[in-house]
């Protein structure tokens, strides 16, 4: 029988740790004795993806380096809270310069480095979707053209937080900001054409891509570790809740970033030289309604006069992402509601022996 | 280094900054019930041994199913697991095969020879128990592990009572019924039989028994008046699954019909089939939706070829035939009759209309109060006689082999208390968890193993066992769907998904794994919502 | 030689670990001078780093440095002001970045040519301003630069006239690489992001020590005014000619007329001035080669006992006057000094001997407003004009009636 040569776990390869794996196959998070890259006494708000997103990922980059990493900090959120004088959470090498050339400095460690003979040192660097997407864009474009040694993540959420939820070029549609109100013909933002740093990232064809959620350690685990495997310029986007931004409970905040994964909002994938190699599987798909709902950012599309338009418009969105990604296959359980007919055809039986649970664990380690 | 002021930092310096100031609520690691052990009859705590079985150590787990139940291997057999049905995980995909876990592990035991070793302090007390059933060998069992001397006295010729004379041995192999029995007894429990209680307070007197437990169980088949011809064969259930352990076979016919529509009526429809009887028509008064034998029951016996009729009842018995009237349900539900008759051959008519207990040893015992043929006992299973107990299926209650092990157990502690001068106070219930206070999101998507099934045909003709085990990799799946509903078992998620590190990871050899760092945590309140399987609660902070 | 391939060869000489430039004219020469370099394998290890544009060259400067690596970059003009804000970084974290400015006038209107509005406007970045006056000085400076910068863990620029001297074939002494490695001590970082000591660079600091913090920053500044002259002497020791320091004064000594100006110019005006000595006038120059920090008290000693002093600056604060002007006044405070501001060659107007020969004379016969802006050359047909135009189309307020009115009036022509 098949699953007698699958091994199956109470909870998969989805939790943190799990006393049944073994101890090398667990995350790096479960590791009693992680580098807490980002350490305690830091100043985000109560649930900060943020500071989740950054911990993960340098914690998986600290492991994949054996602890040989230097970080470069965009102006933002994750680096105002993690070093306001006279107190620094950060427990590597770690530089903030200025809110838009965060991949620039981190090209000049890394041609420090190089010059140095020290290419067993590595180096990260790291901004908001603001220091990224925004107006750090020239200089991760000239990072990404010239292939320089860089990993960047981006921890995506998707507004101008540290400043007081402004608009920026990655908030999405619809979504209420302090510069984009929920009034008008067009509450909230306007439907744009949208900017995918990911997307333009591998335009570049850089070695790699990658777009992770803070609710799936493993996959953003496996994706930073892969990424330090390899050379030259690499991306990373991460989406990361923002309870204060989004308008929803702190203690929802991975809940919510599961939810943009599982809608099909956030579309998960992986590319290598601009070719998209992977893509993670919506589990359980889910209705936008259900992600838009916990969020008072979207509250003016419920209310008394719910704005089913614009919420079909998102559920478009998600829908596109699904068809361009092939975010959903037979594995997929459809959570009632979450179907448009035309798609209904491609979504099979719930769950085999061989589930989409098991190809993960096996693909993943 | 010799950094420069303010503008470069030490690393790690922000630990001065407790965060713990900005909590106005904070996490607490709590164990709630979940569904199964709160479903079990015998009071298992299957969350913690499947937790066990999950680290493949079976011999722990066994272990830990033995404090509440001494027979896992029958109970894996003959269960109706309850536990099953309330279980969590059908609402994610199919509910944990508890059972078959717990027949494997049953079956381990036998087969490696783990025994429970009696070396409690010998009290010096002894206890009668009257009847060698599921409720009188498990309350034995439990008085035997506390350091009492146990007497068990049962009028019949081998120990198990309806597990060996109710029960066919295609749902349970005799040698899995013995083995059970004999390492209970190998624990030091005298077993006397052919030995028929008559008078209790005499043998208790006579004796030196400290205290009785009654668990003679329900013996004596209903009998309805139903007008017969002097050449029918009429005879009960009981006496048929009881003759099937005797020498001689029980004779039933090519047609047999079998009257009554629960667990009991399944079984002896099943037994004619194997005895046999191309035929076997089970006749019932109601619709199959109200039907007291379980549905997997109904189920099995439809695919062995039982017939049912429902909205039957029997008028009439004669030589070769019995007539049967059509009923109809009225507005309330209830059957009333037709008119409408229909003849059917049948060569014997089984009766399974019930059964009845036997309360002739309690005859002038004062104190003790029957109601509706069954002995009333006060919550801590006594009588209303002191120091005379009593459980099983002569007590009112759902008259199961589980149920009966766990009056066991509850008479046991409470014997042992009494015993002491000390009542017996259980732990107070736990908060259930329901499906919505789990994160299923974590626990990989698995179908339930299908259990291996007989091919229908042997199983008609043979008395093999119906249900086939699992093999040890298919027990360890099995356990390991299981989702530990309201109890850590330490999947480090909250010490994974906190964004302060405020979760500090403990010795795993400790009773919690982790513990919350006070100092840091800002009681976000990711760690109990991301908790799979509920076992955090977010409490208020008293300021 | 070029003056920008002689920089090239020189920083060269430096052992850079890591360069990285964006294009700008008049800056270009040196940075394809030394992408040359590094391509031979002339200058190793160095990683030459092409960014695409001036605030990725600072920044990139910014990361390498913090990384220990000794770091060059040059620029001009726009490309300065587009990486103001990493300007004011790299001196607030104290890395010392050595940055070549070919000075270039701001648009708008677009003007590649040279005067000082580029490296003027960010005289108060917490740069080191160090300005050479010719190409000799140039090289010189950069090797003193490095040496300054990382002793004091400050960034310095070296201003150089675009094209004046950047474009400029000069015979020069092109030091040799030993001479270098002599003088020059290999890097040794105040702090370093290293993993085996790391630390947290880049901190937010809060209103409780925002003003230490910028205190000590002035501090380290200020040490450089005591550095500088060690480092110019250490030099003449080492390489046998004299070379940077604060100021240099031109018969300035028994001088009531002093000439006070940067870069390039001061040859012409020293040609001048051995004219009008020649004359029998009392004039002299004192040339301002670092102009930041201020060196206020060697500036009061040199010009103290003047009677006049006519600043000559190539770049002018819009809407108050002279900027080195000012600072002069601040050095002289309090001193009976007439202090006239000119504003000369701007844009890459030449300042020719004559031009400069009628204003000493002017100024030598009292006939220039110390009150009043003077412009050198300015056309004032075309300006009066165009004012005339402005006023017939426009209501003016009486401040800008009046300043301009006088600036009209004012300016090479006496009146």
């Amino acid at each position: 029988m098949p699953y007698q040569q699958i091994k199956f776990y109470q909870a998969g390869s989805f939790v943190v740790g799990n006393r049944l794996l073994d101890p090398e196959r667990r995350t790096v998070q479960a590791d009693g004795e992680r580098s807490n890259t980002l350490t305690s006494g830091h100043r985000a708000c109560q649930g900060c993806g943020e500071a989740l997103g950054a911990r993960y990922a340098l914690d998986a980059a600290m492991r994949a380096t054996a602890g040989k990493l230097i970080a470069t900090n965009a102006t933002g959120c994750l680096e105002v809270f993690s070093t306001p004088y006279p107190e620094s959470s950060w427990q590597l090498p770690w530089i903030h310069s200025l809110f838009g050339n965060a991949p620039a400095v981190a090209t000049g460690v890394a041609a420090a480095l190089k010059a140095k003979g020290r290419t067993d040192v590595r180096v990260v660097g790291q901004g908001g979707d603001g220091g990224t997407v925004d107006i750090g864009f020239g200089c991760l474009s000239g990072m990404f053209e010239r292939n320089d040694d860089v990993l960047f993540i981006c921890y995506d959420n998707e507004a101008y937080m540290n400043t007081g939820v402004q608009r920026s070029g990655a908030t999405p549609p619809a979504a209420r900001t302090s510069t984009t109100q929920p009034v008008g013909d067009e509450p909230g933002n306007v439907f744009g054409q949208g900017k995918s740093a990911p997307l333009i990232a591998m335009a570049h064809e850089i070695p790699y891509v990658a777009t992770a959620t803070v609710a799936d350690l493993r996959d953003i685990e496996h994706k930073v570790q892969h990424a330090m495997e390899l050379r030259g310029a690499r991306y990373v986007h991460i989406l990361v809740t923002c309870p204060l931004g989004w308008g929803c409970a702190s203690a929802d905040s991975i809940k919510v970033a599961r939810l943009a994964m599982e809608t099909g909002l956030f579309p998960v994938f992986e590319a290598e030289r601009g070719e998209v190699t992977s893509v993670l599987k919506i589990r359980r798909r889910a209705p936008v309604e259900e992600y838009l709902k916990l969020q008072r950012r979207y509250a003016h599309l419920f209310g008394k006069e719910p704005r089913s338009e614009v919420i079909a418009r998102l559920q478009e969105r998600a829908d596109r992402n699904i068809r361009r990604f092939g975010l959903v296959d037979e594995d997929t359980v459809e959570e009632p509601g979450g179907v448009s007919a035309q798609e209904s055809e491609s979504v099979g039986s719930a769950v085999d022996e061989e589930s989409n649970a098991t190809r993960l664990l096996e693909e993943r380690h | 280094m010799d950094t420069p002021f303010a503008i470069t930092l030490q690393v790690g310096s922000s630990l001065a900054n407790k965060t713990g100031s900005w909590r106005t609520e904070r996490p607490l690691y709590v164990q709630r019930m979940p569904p199964c052990n709160d479903a079990c009859p015998a009071g298992e705590n299957i969350q913690q041994w499947l937790y066990r079985a999950e680290e493949g150590d079976y011999e722990g787990a066994w272990r830990q199913l033995m404090d509440d139940n001494p027979f896992p291997a029958i109970m894996g057999r003959v269960c109706y697991h309850p536990c099953e049905s309330a279980c969590n995980r059908g609402r994610l995909d199919e509910v944990v095969g508890i059972n078959s876990v717990e027949r494997f592990l049953g079956d381990e035991a036998i087969r490696c020879g783990w025994t429970i070793p009696a070396d409690a302090q010998p009290s010096g007390k002894r206890v009668l128990v009257v009847g060698a059933g599921p409720s009188g060998l498990s309350a034995a069992y439990q008085l035997r592990r506390r350091g009492h001397d146990v007497v068990v006295r049962d009028a019949g010729p081998r120990a198990g009572g309806m597990m060996r004379f109710g029960i066919p041995r295609y749902r349970l192999p005799r040698d899995v019924l013995d083995a059970e029995i004999r390492r209970i007894l190998d624990m030091g429990v005298e077993l006397e039989l052919d030995h028929q209680v008559q008078d209790v307070l005499a043998e208790q007197r006579e004796g030196g028994f400290d205290a009785v437990f009654l668990a003679i169980g329900a013996h004596i088949g209903k009998r309805a008046y139903i007008p017969a011809g002097s050449a029918s064969r009429i005879l009960d259930a009981v006496a048929l699954l009881r003759g099937m352990e005797g020498e001689e076979t029980p004779r039933l016919g090519r047609r047999v019909v079998i009257y009554g529509g629960g667990n009991t009526a399944m079984d002896a429809a099943r037994t004619a089939r194997r005895l046999g009887a191309e035929e076997a028509i089970v006749v019932y008064r109601r619709t199959r939706e109200r039907m007291p034998a379980h549905d997997i029951e109904v189920e099995e016996a439809l695919e062995e070829g039982i017939l049912m009729r429902w909205l039957s009842t029997i008028k009439q018995v004669d030589d070769g035939a019995v007539l049967v009237e059509r009923m109809e349900l009225d507005e309330t539900g209830f059957p009333q009759p037709t008119g409408e008759v229909e003849e059917l051959e049948a060569d014997s008519l089984v009766l399974a209309l019930g059964q009845e207990v036997d309360l002739s040893l309690l005859d002038g015992v004062p104190g003790i109060e029957v109601d509706d043929g069954v002995v009333q006992v006060a919550p801590n299973m006594m009588t209303g006689r002191p120091g005379i107990f009593a459980g099983g299926d002569m007590v009112p209650a759902e008259r199961t082999v589980t149920v009966g092990i766990g009056h066991g157990k509850k008479a046991a502690l409470h014997i042992d208390a009494w015993l002491a001068g000390r009542s017996f106070t259980a732990a107070p219930k736990r908060d259930l968890v329901t499906f919505d206070m789990l994160t299923p999101w974590y626990y990989s998507d698995a179908p339930k193993t299908v259990r291996p099934t007989l091919a229908a045909v042997r199983r008609q003709s043979t008395f093999d066992e119906v249900v086939g085990g699992l093999d040890e990799s298919n027990a360890l799946f099995e356990a390991r769907r299981c989702m530990s509903c309201g109890n850590c078992f330490a999947c480090d998620n909250c010490y994974g998904v906190c964004p302060d590190n405020a979760v500090i990871k403990l010795d795993p050899t400790g009773a919690y794994q982790y513990e919350i760092d006070l100092d840091y945590c800002k009681g976000c309140g990711i760690c109990a919502e991301e908790c799979p399987c509920g076992a955090i609660a977010m409490e208020a902070e008293t300021i | 030689m070029e003056g920008s391939q002689a920089v090239a060869a020189t920083v060269a000489m430096c052992r850079p670990e890591v360069i990285c430039a964006y294009p700008i004219s008049p800056q270009t020469h040196i940075v394809e001078g030394l992408s040359a370099i590094v391509k031979r394998g002339d200058l190793a290890p160095c990683e030459f780093i092409n960014v695409e544009s001036e605030f990725a060259a600072m920044s990139v400067a910014i990361g390498a440095s913090a990384t220990g690596a000794r770091t060059y970059t040059a620029t001009a003009s726009q490309g300065l002001l587009y990486m103001a804000e990493a300007l004011y970084n790299a001196a607030g974290l104290g890395l010392p970045i050595v940055m070549t400015v070919a000075n270039r006038a701001i648009g708008a209107p677009i003007n590649i040519w040279n005067d000082h509005s580029d490296s003027m406007s960010q005289r108060d970045s917490g740069w080191i301003q160090l300005y050479a006056e010719s190409n000799q000085e140039a090289l010189d400076v950069h090797i003193q630069a490095y040496r300054l910068a990382e002793q004091l863990s400050l960034p310095v620029m070296v201003c150089m006239d675009g094209f004046i001297l950047t474009h400029a074939y000069e015979r020069v002494d092109l030091p040799e690489q030993e001479q270098v490695d002599a003088f020059l001590p290999p890097f040794e970082p105040r702090q370093v992001l290293d993993p085996d000591d790391p630390v947290t660079i880049g901190a937010m600091v809060g209103p409780e020590a925002f003003t230490e913090v910028r205190y000590l920053m002035h501090a380290r500044q200020m040490q450089a005014l005591d550095a500088i002259p060690h480092i110019a002497e250490d030099f003449e020791r080492s390489f046998g000619r004299p070379s940077g320091g604060l100021l240099r004064t031109y018969r300035a000594d028994d001088a009531e007329t002093v000439i006070v100006a940067l870069g390039s110019v001061l040859g012409t005006i020293e040609e001048v001035i051995d004219d009008l000595r020649d004359e029998g006038a009392s004039i002299g120059a004192m040339a301002v080669r670092c102009f930041r920090p201020w060196p206020i008290d060697e500036i009061r000693e040199a010009l103290g006992r003047a009677k006049r002093v006519v600043v000559l600056e190539r770049a002018f604060a819009v809407g108050v006057g002279g900027i080195v002007g000012q600072n002069v006044r601040l050095a002289l405070s309090g001193l009976p000094v007439a202090i006239h501001d000119v504003v000369a060659g701007l844009g890459g107007r030449p300042i020719t001997k004559r031009s400069l020969h009628r204003l000493f004379s002017e100024a030598l016969a009292d006939e220039l407003d110390p009150a009043r802006l003077t412009f050198l050359d300015l056309d004032h047909e075309r300006v009066e004009r165009e004012l005339r135009r402005m006023q017939d189309v426009e209501r003016s307020g009486p401040h800008a009636a009046s300043f301009l009115r006088d600036v009209g009036g004012a300016g090479a022509r006496p009146r």
